[in-house]
Order: C-alpha cells, then sequence, then structure tokens
C-alpha cells in the first residue's frame, strides 16, 4: 500500500518535471529554428552589411537594418522616459503612502492596465495621440513621440508592479532607524528607501525597456514605419519588430531571410537586457 | 499567418483525401487544378474557385500563393495548370500563353480637403522619390508632404514602382502601410498624406487625384486613357487542358466577372 502512494508521488513528481522542462524545450526549439533561418543570410551577406547597412530594400539585395535597431532604441529609451518617472512615483505613492483601500482599489486596477491588448493601444494612439500630435506638434502625427507615448503607458504596469516590490521588500528597520534620526518621510524615502531598492527599481526599467522593445502591433500602427533614421521627435520610424510583422505576409526567399536576421538581432538584444535585469535583481538578493 | 496556412492546407488535404477516394469510385472522379502566382490575384482567385468548386462539385481548386515569378516558374515546370500573375510577362517568358481575367486599376489618393486634385506621373514620382517634399511646391500650403507607401514585397508596390517610379527609388523617409486598407486610412485621417491604393478602395473618405488630367474610373481604364493600371493574368503552358478550360471559362463568364467586379477590379462586361 506504502509502496503504491510512494509510487504515485514520483509519478506526479516526474510528470511535473517533463513539463516544467518543456518549457525550456519550447525556448530551445524556438532559438534553433530562428537561428537556422536567420543565420544563412549573416553568412551569405555578411554580418556587417547587415547590422551597420543604411539600406533594407530586401528585394533588391540589400539588407541594412542599422536604422531600425537606431529606431528601436530611439522608442524604448523616449518610453521609458515617460514611463519611468510616472511609475516609480506610482510605485512609491503605493508601497510609502497608499492606505490600504487606496492600494487594493490601484493594484487591481495596474494589473487590468497590463492586460489590455496592444492593439487597443494601438488603436486609442491612432485615434487620438496621433491627431493630437498632428495637430498641435506638427508631421504627420504617424511619430517617434506618439510612438513613445504610447509605449510609455505600456510599460507602466511592468515598472509599478517590479519596483512596488523592490520597494516593499525593503526592511522595516531602514524606515524606523531613519525616522529614529529624525528624517522626515520624504527624507527617508529619498535618502534611505530607494537607495536600498536601486538594484530592483533598476531591474524594473530594464524589463521594461525589454517590453517596449519587443513591441510590435501598437508600433506598426502608429510609428509610420519609415525606413530612415529619425532626425526629429515629429519623424516616423520602423522599429526592428515592426519591420518583421509588416513584411512577412509576402516575403519569399531571401527577403524572409532577411526578416528571420532581424529576429535573431532582436532576440540577441532582448537576451542581453534580461541578463542585466536578472543580473540588477540577484545582487539586490545577495545584499 | 495561421489563416493563410489553412487556406493553402485545407484543399492539400481535401485533395489528399480525394485522390485516395477517386481510386475507389470511378463515378465521383475529382478533377483537381492547381494554381499558383502573385499574392495580389490570389486573393480573387481563392473567391472564385470558391464559388466554382459549389456549382461543379466534382473539381477541387487549389490555390497557392508564391509571387508572380513562382508562379511563371511553377508553368513553365509544369508543376501548377495555371500561373497567377500581376505583371505583364517578360521577354524570355512571352512563349507561355496569357488570359487576362481583368484590370485593377491603382489610384494616387489625397484627404478630400486637399484641393491638389490634379498632377502628372513625374510629379507623383517626385514626390515619391522625395524631391517633392512640401505641398507649397504643388500650389498649396506651406507643409510637408506625408507620403505614405507600401511594404516591400506587396504587388500593388511593385506595380506602383514599374507604372510610377520607373527605376527611380521609393524615399526612405517615406511612410509605409501594410495593407490598402490602413494606407487609405492614414490617408483620410491626415491632411496633407498622399498614396496610392487600388480603384476599387477608393470611397468618400479619400479623393483620387487625377493624372494628366484623367481620373481613375472604369471607363478611363477601359479606354486606355488611366494609365497606372496592371493586368491580372492566367499564365498556361501551351493549351488549356478540359478541366483548366472549365475554370477559365467560369471566370471570365458573366458570373465570374460579377464576382471580380464587386471586389472592385475591372472586368469584361463593365
Amino acid at each position: 500500500m506504502i509502496d503504491r502512494t510512494v509510487l504515485k508521488e514520483h509519478l506526479v513528481k516526474w510528470v511535473l518535471v517533463a513539463f516544467a522542462l518543456s518549457s525550456l524545450l519550447f525556448l530551445f526549439l524556438i532559438f534553433i529554428f530562428i537561428l537556422a533561418e536567420g543565420l544563412p543570410l549573416f553568412l551569405k551577406v555578411g554580418l556587417n552589411k547587415i547590422i551597420f547597412g543604411m539600406k533594407w530594400a530586401p528585394t533588391k539585395g540589400h539588407f541594412g537594418i542599422f536604422p531600425m535597431i537606431i529606431s528601436s532604441f530611439l522608442v524604448t529609451i523616449g518610453a521609458l522616459i515617460i514611463g519611468a518617472p510616472l511609475g516609480l512615483s506610482c510605485a512609491i505613492y503605493l508601497s510609502e503612502y497608499a492606505g490600504k483601500r487606496t492600494r487594493m482599489l490601484l493594484k487591481p486596477a495596474i494589473e487590468l492596465l497590463a492586460g489590455i491588448p496592444s492593439v487597443v493601444f494601438g488603436f486609442l494612439g491612432v485615434i487620438y495621440i496621433v491627431p493630437l500630435v498632428r495637430n498641435y506638434l506638427g508631421g504627420s502625427g504617424f511619430s517617434l513621440i506618439s510612438t513613445c507615448l504610447v509605449l510609455g503607458v505600456m510599460i507602466l504596469p511592468t515598472i509599478i508592479s517590479i519596483s512596488f516590490d523592490a520597494l516593499v521588500s525593503v526592511p522595516r528597520t531602514y524606515r524606523e532607524g531613519s525616522a529614529a534620526m529624525g528624517a522626515t518621510k520624504w527624507q527617508t524615502i529619498y535618502k534611505v528607501i530607494i537607495p536600498s531598492a536601486k538594484s530592483g527599481i533598476l531591474a524594473s526599467f530594464i524589463l521594461g525597456m525589454g517590453r517596449a522593445i519587443g513591441e510590435t502591433m501598437a508600433v506598426i500602427m502608429i510609428a509610420g514605419n519609415a525606413l530612415k533614421i529619425p532626425t526629429g521627435i515629429l519623424d516616423p520610424l520602423r522599429t526592428l519588430t515592426g519591420n518583421i510583422a509588416l513584411e512577412l505576409a509576402y516575403a519569399t526567399g531571401d527577403h524572409r531571410l532577411g526578416l528571420f536576421s532581424t529576429g535573431v538581432v532582436l532576440m540577441v538584444i532582448i537576451m542581453i537586457l534580461n541578463y542585466i535585469a536578472n543580473f540588477g535583481i540577484k545582487r539586490k538578493i545577495a545584499k | 499567418m495561421s489563416f493563410r496556412h489553412w487556406v493553402i492546407l485545407l484543399p492539400l488535404i481535401a485533395a489528399l483525401i480525394s485522390c485516395s477516394a477517386a481510386s475507389n469510385d470511378k463515378p465521383g472522379k475529382k478533377h483537381t487544378i492547381t494554381i499558383a502566382g502573385s499574392t495580389s490575384v490570389m486573393p480573387f482567385t481563392e473567391k472564385l474557385a470558391e464559388h466554382f468548386m459549389v456549382d461543379h462539385k466534382n473539381f477541387i481548386v487549389d490555390v497557392q500563393g508564391g509571387g508572380s515569378t513562382a508562379g511563371i516558374q511553377a508553368v513553365i515546370n509544369n508543376t501548377v495548370e495555371l500561373g497567377m500573375s500581376s505583371r505583364p510577362l517578360k521577354n524570355e517568358e512571352k512563349r507561355l500563353n496569357t488570359i487576362t481575367i481583368c484590370y485593377d486599376g491603382i489610384a494616387v489618393v489625397v484627404h478630400p480637403d486637399n484641393p491638389v486634385g490634379d498632377l502628372d506621373l513625374d510629379r507623383i514620382r517626385q514626390i515619391f522619390s522625395g524631391r517633392i517634399s512640401n505641398w507649397r511646391e504643388l500650389g498649396w500650403v506651406d507643409r510637408r508632404i506625408d507620403a505614405v507607401s507600401r511594404e516591400e514585397g506587396s504587388g500593388t508596390r511593385g506595380a506602383f514602382e514599374d507604372l510610377v517610379m520607373k527605376g527611380n527609388e521609393i524615399d526612405d523617409g517615406t511612410m509605409v502601410q501594410d495593407s490598402n486598407g490602413s494606407v487609405k486610412e492614414v490617408v483620410a485621417t491626415d491632411p496633407y498624406a498622399i498614396g496610392y491604393i487600388s480603384m476599387g478602395l477608393v470611397d468618400k473618405k479619400v479623393k483620387p487625384v487625377a493624372i494628366a488630367h484623367v481620373s481613375p474610373s472604369i471607363k478611363t481604364i477601359k479606354s486606355g486613357r488611366y494609365k497606372l493600371v496592371r493586368p491580372f493574368l492566367y499564365v498556361t503552358n501551351g493549351e488549356l487542358d478540359t478541366k483548366s478550360r472549365r475554370f477559365v471559362d467560369y471566370v471570365l463568364s458573366k458570373e465570374g466577372q460579377q464576382i471580380l467586379r464587386n471586389e472592385g477590379l475591372v472586368g469584361f462586361y463593365d
């Protein structure tokens, strides 16, 4: 009888292990397939000509994605400039000032914000942000600034929830110690709590960057998708993700491979960002 | 994407099933017609095939994409019965037979509030290659022109490059949208935009520009005065076989042409 129970326990454990490992397997397979499709073009055209090439005209043999790499970073940094102060302020309010009831109202609202599909953000952007920018700032409205505004809102949930966790996990004794020294609440926050939660806050910014750089649908709808490096905040631009989604439908042959190469570059960038974020979080735990 | 895959897969599966059925069941023998080529013609051929198969239960029409060039190549290799092309044949392809099934006009469109209503091909070429970038140069306000193009690989863009750009490159600063519908949407909302779309999609939300005083319409296309027109062709290697002829006859019949007309194309009975 006992043997059977033990056997069952083992069985359950190993089935769970198999399922858990399957996610690793999927990651591995995705990695292999993207590399298998994307690398041949790197070998054929050359790494330099793809990564630092200025011209993207895949049906005519130009596979340069440098403008898109720059554009991807520009929208990401722009989104961070808008999203980081907003998100961090919200997280500070939630963890330090908000009463239980406000927190109970705000937390689910932020989680809901994270659940809104990106196409809805894109749609709202096209209907409201783009005309606003066109009427008050100029240009076509399909621009760097519109994209940053929308992405800035989209990364808020990521920044808020991770910064909030970091702020809340600052030990109570720190706050008490600071108060005992005669520091006011705000002094405690910016002299004690934020510095001790620094790595977690930075990790939230970097994960927010990862979300912004990977965003596709909303960006295609708002960015205008021009191939040039934008020279001002009112210029349209095309990101790496946008390039893939935009052209996949008709792409054949080398054009298709070119899109996979874009995917390889994107994957490498996101891996680096995630690595930095994890490193930041780990340092915080080690502390 | 998955829908597109299914569109290709389902007929294949159907064809497989029918093959196995055909060997057992002589009287209900199915004829399979394979068609491949231009992705611009593909949606219309699919529509025609759907209607055709309703009336002709023992036919299966398998429609695949791949692009005009791939379709023509497949016809040369005899791997498909019919190729679809949205461009005229090149010299080395001229020995193949072509059947024009309809014409598609490309309209250059601007916002309805835009007073510019007439441009010539040179001007349009200069706008899209970035040499004219301000509406003032075209006699309107001092404001940048927001040109909108289609993505690389699109059939409409290919036709626009052939018919208008003639070897000049579309400027990298031009906005890009990934469907006729989104180009129309941008032009409909941005008063300073200019774009090009399939003529069938023009409605009150955008204003088609006359090209050298000729407005795009079924009439001007039929008379040959409107120049931004591309033919939608079926290509065959030699004579049509009997089963493909049945389908082509259907496409060219009043009923088939009406289907194309409903999709905004210019057929033969207008």
